[in-house]
């Protein structure tokens, strides 16, 4: 591997410091699951790693039932699934910290570190965009929030600026009647990138036949995770059937620009956008009948 | 070269110290630096498991961990968890069972397994057969490991 | 052989003697080995699936503080265009060095360009980046069906087409083409009421042996060169590493550490004339590690294949005429697994007219190697599911069609050899009243399979040697690597001759100056042939034994015998004494005793398996889920059952990998794009149920306890099995390997 120099940064402020002084040839360390491989493949140059993981903000992990989740961007997998009120509260998220790589890799491996390698199959990407979330970035001129579905602007790229870093996803409380889904296709049952992923929640009415609003991502069809915008309006005050649920699936597969590669080819993907998106939709609908 | 770092860990109980450089895995340290070689580099990704170890209590890929990162934690392997004088029941579980053939996976799989046992003392065969998904065997087919993990847990 | 015997130690389940050190992380494989003055090597490989090496630069290389030596081909001795003989056939001299290092050209992404020697493996690794090779980038031909095109690029400029004895003039990729004939083809097809022809294609896969290669060498400055590794024989590695180096056999030391899996890819060597050339240079001891992607881009795989297969039969089920064209990608070099893949297409049946075209076809992969039955899964992928079909054509249970064709003891094999006692109908029946097949198969998209296998096995050279100890333990001395628990078995065998316990005899194996010469752990030969080894060299201490008690009681040897474990006298005084307490007087009645034996067994006996597979196909995905697997195999006698339980779950497990998701994805550039453990899908334990592993015991004549080897044949039926399971639940025949989940989505016209 590249020879590089390790610091354990101890505060945000040293943090964002150091980047803003070594730019681009610096890199964040959290799980390490992803740049450690990609430093040791020489994927990515840098001369500098720079640990996170003993400040303080990026491994908060709060939930609240009025103000939502803030979950620091070094929190690794193990301990988001580990909290029950999570567990219920955010089921899609949590249907992804479970298949990202195996055991091993859940107990490094975060979604703070899943988001900013901006890969497009990243798994936690859509059910955050579906949980609405939003990122607190920190920079040498102070914090910023941005929606999630506005991060990734490439394969490998974010928003993130010069002495930038993200600090925290804040995911607010759900509504009533609402619940959300994961899932992804893979050719064996864990261990592998997703072909396709996507992520749905919804918000029904009481009697629990009308959804009152949706929200649907995708992963790995385009260049950066996708907000379906156009499908999980379709669904909007729509009584729950399957041609309803069809008509988001089709809408959905409208916006998908996969290409072919060693994981899939551009046809089967955007057969398995309408595939994944029905099941989506039908996973978090079934999740919220299926609460008390 | 880059410069070399002084670290100080717990392993299997024992204070160690040693020099390594930054980009030296956890893994590497184990078996170059301190020739605790039980720890095996399959992939060398984080996609096979035979580098399995604990962390501070936490089942790791120590091919994806810093030496340099360990610095102030503690790490369990493969060669600290029998006693003196026995086995511990996963280990006599494996070889009971015929849970191994050329071994090269066993510590990971062992790790991980105790990992598990740790975590839930009476796993279903789905969740041993998912708690394992990320350690490879390419010799038993798992049929013979699933059981011995089971076993194992049914033995504590 | 016919009845059942009763054995003290075979069929019981021991601990095996290498386990503890196994569980505990003790044992030492190749790459744990440690030595003082250490450097690491690291080799530079092609970016390219085919070039003209123009130049090699190492001089920035050699500059790099920390390295200590560089190599290229130019250190290889020169290499003729000549043939040395490896044991395990005749193989081109030049072909072997070039796989090496590569000479003059480059003939796929991966091969081997240079080395280098450095204090850690992160300084060699950069110096690898500082040898500037200068290439002339040729187009690349990646498929066996387009190198043999007349107008395909050229890999080897002096290759052309040996066919049946004759040699043709104009290069070609086709290195060889072979033929068996057996009866009249055209007659057997005239006789036909049904006959089936299909076109079948199977993808490039790994072995996946979990450990990558090592090596470590160390030339004294006597020129004593050692190697330690893992190997799957270390007398192999001797002698190609002797034709190699041109050096001669007397001077090589082969130290084989224990070994994480080989499957047959570990019998080739790549970087161990590679570590012993940077030793040479650099006055040190030097360890070659691979990394995972070295291994897939560098080591063999076993080959894709393009096979057509036709057979007919009559209304009743009797198959009359079977014919096949296996065509092979041998990779780089010549050397497919074609010949075996023509010796088991169309074993397991007694047909009478059979014709076997067969081609060895390079092409800009990496050099193929053995993997498990090689050859044998591509084949039976295709016969295995025209005879499904030819079942269903029939309107016959394909069990009973299987069962009305099965070969027995007296029928001629198509390549020539006439079947001892076999085990195949027996694998038919077990697999008939197994409740597996018996349990309902009725719901949507669920579907079952059934496919059977063959696999010759082989004998080859084994050595033994016993000492005995005091306290009536043996130390058993074997040349066989240990990759599946063979000490045991190996062990089992001496010690039921001895009557002892398996416990009381410790196994090692030990290096090539230390034992006779022991061909490879391979062939699924090593408890066949070793283990005879060991019963015959248990055989020589129960003789020499027998006289040290004739002459404790001064009687004629004659006058001793021996039965489970105790030697006693019979004529004359009654006399008698275990084993345990005469190997206390050993000392006092002359000494030492050492048993030995070396074996070649002829008699191997082939293996038999049928296999039951329930599938769930998910249509809307393509994916296909295994729900239960049963497998029946003839093991002949399971020496030590867990093992052979083990060996036909591992192999069944392989079959299934290699049935759905396994295989090489190339770029058109001859890249490979998927060399890992992440995109190169093999099995987890998530995908699978457990393996009903049922072991038919049909005793092999050619053995002295009946043992067939069981390694190889398990892998065999899987794919064409899953294939026929995935008719059965969505009514479509897949003929292309792997059946991924893209392939059945287009299969059934969803993409």
């Amino acid at each position: 591997m590249q020879a590089f120099e390790y610091i354990d940064a101890k505060t945000l402020s040293e943090a964002v410091a150091l980047l803003d002084e070594k730019g681009d040839k610096a890199r964040l360390l959290a799980g390490g699951t992803d740049l450690i491989v990609q430093a040791r493949e020489g994927r990515r140059t840098l001369d500098w790693m720079i640990d996170i993981k003993s400040i303080p903000e990026v491994n908060e992990l709060a939930y609240d039932s009025d103000t939502g989740l803030t979950l620091g961007a070094a929190v690794p997998c193990y301990q988001i699934y580990a909290v029950d009120a999570i567990c219920k509260t955010y089921p899609g998220l949590v249907d992804a910290t479970k298949i990202i790589g195996g055991t091993a890799i859940q107990g490094r491996a975060g979604v703070g570190g899943n988001l900013c390698n901006a890969s497009p199959a990243a798994d936690c990407i859509p059910p955050l965009i579906v949980l609405n979330s939003t990122c607190v970035i920190a920079g040498s001129n102070g914090e910023r929030e941005i929606a999630v579905e506005d991060f990734c602007t490439g394969p490998g790229q974010t928003v993130l600026g010069k002495g930038e870093m993200l600090v925290s996803l804040k995911i607010p409380a759900p509504q009533k009647n609402s619940s959300s889904y994961y899932l992804r296709f893979i050719p064996r049952n864990e261990m592998d990138i997703a072909v396709v992923g996507a992520g749905a929640s919804v918000v029904l009415d009481d009697a629990k036949q009308r959804i009152v609003s949706a929200r649907i991502a995708l992963g790995a069809v385009a260049p950066t995770p996708l907000f379906a915008e156009e499908a999980s309006a379709l669904l909007a005050n729509k009584e729950i059937s399957d041609d309803v649920i069809d008509e988001a699936a089709q809408a959905a597969q409208a916006i998908a620009r996969p290409i072919s590669d060693m994981r899939g080819t551009a046809e089967q993907r955007t057969h398995l956008v309408g595939v994944l998106t029905r099941r989506a939709l039908n996973g978090a609908i079934q999740r919220v009948r299926d609460a008390a | 070269m880059a410069r070399r770092s002084h670290v100080q860990t717990t392993i299997n109980g024992e204070t160690v110290e040693f020099l390594c450089e930054p980009r030296q895995s956890l893994l590497e340290v184990l078996r170059d630096e301190l020739h605790l070689t039980g720890a095996k580099e399959g992939c060398n990704n984080g996609n096979c498991g035979a580098c399995s170890v604990i962390l501070d209590g936490r089942l790791v890929n120590s091919c994806l961990v810093l030496g340099v990162e360990t610095e102030g934690k503690s790490v369990e392997t493969i060669e600290g968890l029998a006693e003196p004088e026995t086995l511990h029941p996963i280990q006599d579980a494996f070889l009971e069972n015929a849970a191994l053939q050329c071994g090269i996976c066993t510590p990971g799989f062992i790790m991980s397994a105790k990992a598990l046992l740790d975590n839930n003392p009476n796993p279903t065969e789905h969740e041993v057969r998912y708690w394992l998904a990320g350690n490879l065997c390419r010799c038993t087919g798992y049929d013979k490991i699933v059981r011995a993990v089971l076993d194992a847990a049914a033995a504590t | 052989m016919s009845e059942k015997k009763e054995y003290k130690v075979i069929g019981t389940r021991p601990i095996r003697h290498d386990g503890v050190d196994k569980v505990t992380g003790r044992a030492i494989y190749g790459a744990d080995f440690q030595i003082t003055g250490l450097l690491h090597g690291r080799v530079l490989r092609s970016p390219h699936a085919h070039a003209r090496i123009v130049s090699i630069d190492t001089s920035r290389a050699e500059a790099h503080p920390g390295v200590k030596g560089v190599v290229t081909a130019q250190d290889l001795p020169t290499a003729e265009d000549k043939m040395a003989d490896l044991g395990e056939g005749a193989v081109n001299l030049k072909y072997l060095c070039d796989n090496i290092f590569a000479s003059d050209k480059a003939l796929y992404k991966g091969h081997a360009i240079a080395a280098v020697a450095a204090t850690n493996p992160h300084i060699a690794e950069e110096a690898c980046e500082l040898i500037d090779v200068e290439y002339e980038v040729l187009p690349p031909v990646l498929e066996v069906r387009q190198a043999m095109e007349p107008d395909a690029p050229i890999l080897h400029e002096n290759l052309t087409t040996s066919s049946l004895g004759d040699t043709e003039d104009k290069p070609t990729n086709i290195a060889s083409h072979l033929q068996h004939k057996k009866g009249d083809i055209d007659k057997g097809f005239d006789e036909a009421e049904v006959v089936i022809e299909r076109d079948f294609v199977t993808g490039t896969v790994h072995q996946g042996y979990i450990e990558p290669h090592n090596a470590t060498a160390h030339y004294n400055q006597d020129g004593q060169l050692t190697v330690w590794c893992s190997t799957q024989g270390a007398f192999t590695v001797r002698e190609q590493l002797a034709e190699i180096l041109q050096y001669p056999v007397s001077k090589i030391k082969v130290v084989p550490l224990e070994i994480g899996g080989g499957f047959g890819g570990k019998i080739n060597v790549y970087i161990k004339p590679v570590a012993a050339l940077l030793a040479k240079k650099t006055g040190k001891p030097v360890k070659v590690l691979m990394n995972r992607a070295d291994v897939f881009e560098g080591t063999g795989p076993t080959p894709a294949s393009y096979i057509t297969i036709k057979i007919g039969a009559k209304k009743d089920g009797k198959i009359t005429a079977a014919q096949t064209s296996l065509a092979f990608e041998a990779g780089a070099y010549p050397g497919s697994p074609v010949g075996a893949g023509a010796m088991c297409v169309f074993a397991p049946y007694n047909i009478e007219n059979v014709l076997i075209d067969g081609y060895d076809v390079v092409v800009n992969k990496p050099k193929s190697a053995p993997y498990r039955a090689p050859g044998a899964t591509n084949a039976a992928f295709g016969t295995e599911t025209v005879v499904d079909e030819l079942a269903e054509e029939l309107n016959i249970d394909p069990l009973e069609l299987r069962l009305m064709n099965g070969a027995k003891e007296g029928d001629r094999r198509p390549d020539g050899p006439v079947y001892p006692r076999i085990g195949f109908i027996e694998t038919l029946e077990a697999a008939k009243e197994h409740p597996h097949y018996t349990s309902a198969n009725g719901k949507k998209y669920h579907g079952r399979g059934i496919a059977s296998g063959f696999w010759f096995n082989i004998g080859l050279e084994s050595s033994v040697t016993i000492n005995v100890n005091p306290d009536g333990t043996i130390n058993l001395v074997e040349g066989s690597t240990d990759i599946g628990g063979t000490r045991a078995s190996i062990a089992m065998q001496a010690a039921e001759v001895l009557g002892i316990p398996a416990e009381s005899v410790n196994p090692t194996v030990v290096d090539t100056n230390s034992i006779g010469y022991t061909a490879v752990t391979g062939g699924s030969r090593t408890t066949y042939a070793t283990g005879y080894a060991a019963y015959e060299a248990a055989q020589d201490v129960v003789k020499q034994m027998k006289a040290r008690a004739a002459k404790l009681w001064e009687v004629d040897e004659d006058n001793v015998q021996f039965a489970d474990g105790e030697f006693s006298s019979i004529n004359g005084k009654e006399e008698q004494i275990s084993f345990r307490d005469l190997s206390a007087k050993l000392s006092q009645t002359g000494g030492p005793v050492v048993g030995r034996a070396t074996m070649n067994p002829a008699g191997a006996g082939g293996a038999f398996a049928t296999h039951v597979v329930d599938v769930e196909v998910d249509v809307d995905t393509g994916k296909v889920e295994i729900l239960r697997y049963t497998a029946t195999q003839d093991a002949g006698k399971a020496i030590h059952p867990s093992y052979v339980e083990g060996q036909i779950q591992g192999g069944v497990v392989q079959g299934i990998g290699w049935a759905l998701n396994e295989e090489y994805i190339y770029n058109d550039e001859g890249t490979m794009t998927n060399a890992s453990f992440l995109d190169y899908r093999m099995p987890t334990c998530l995908d699978l149920p457990m393996i009903d592993a049922v072991i038919v015991e049909v005793p092999n004549p050619g053995h002295p306890y009946g043992v067939r080897g069981v390694g190889e044949v398990p892998i065999v039926p899987p794919p064409a099995a899953i294939a026929n399971a995935i008719y059965d639940a969505i009514g479509i025949r897949m003929t292309e390997l792997p059946m991924s989940p893209d392939r059945l989505l287009k299969a059934m016209g969803k993409i």
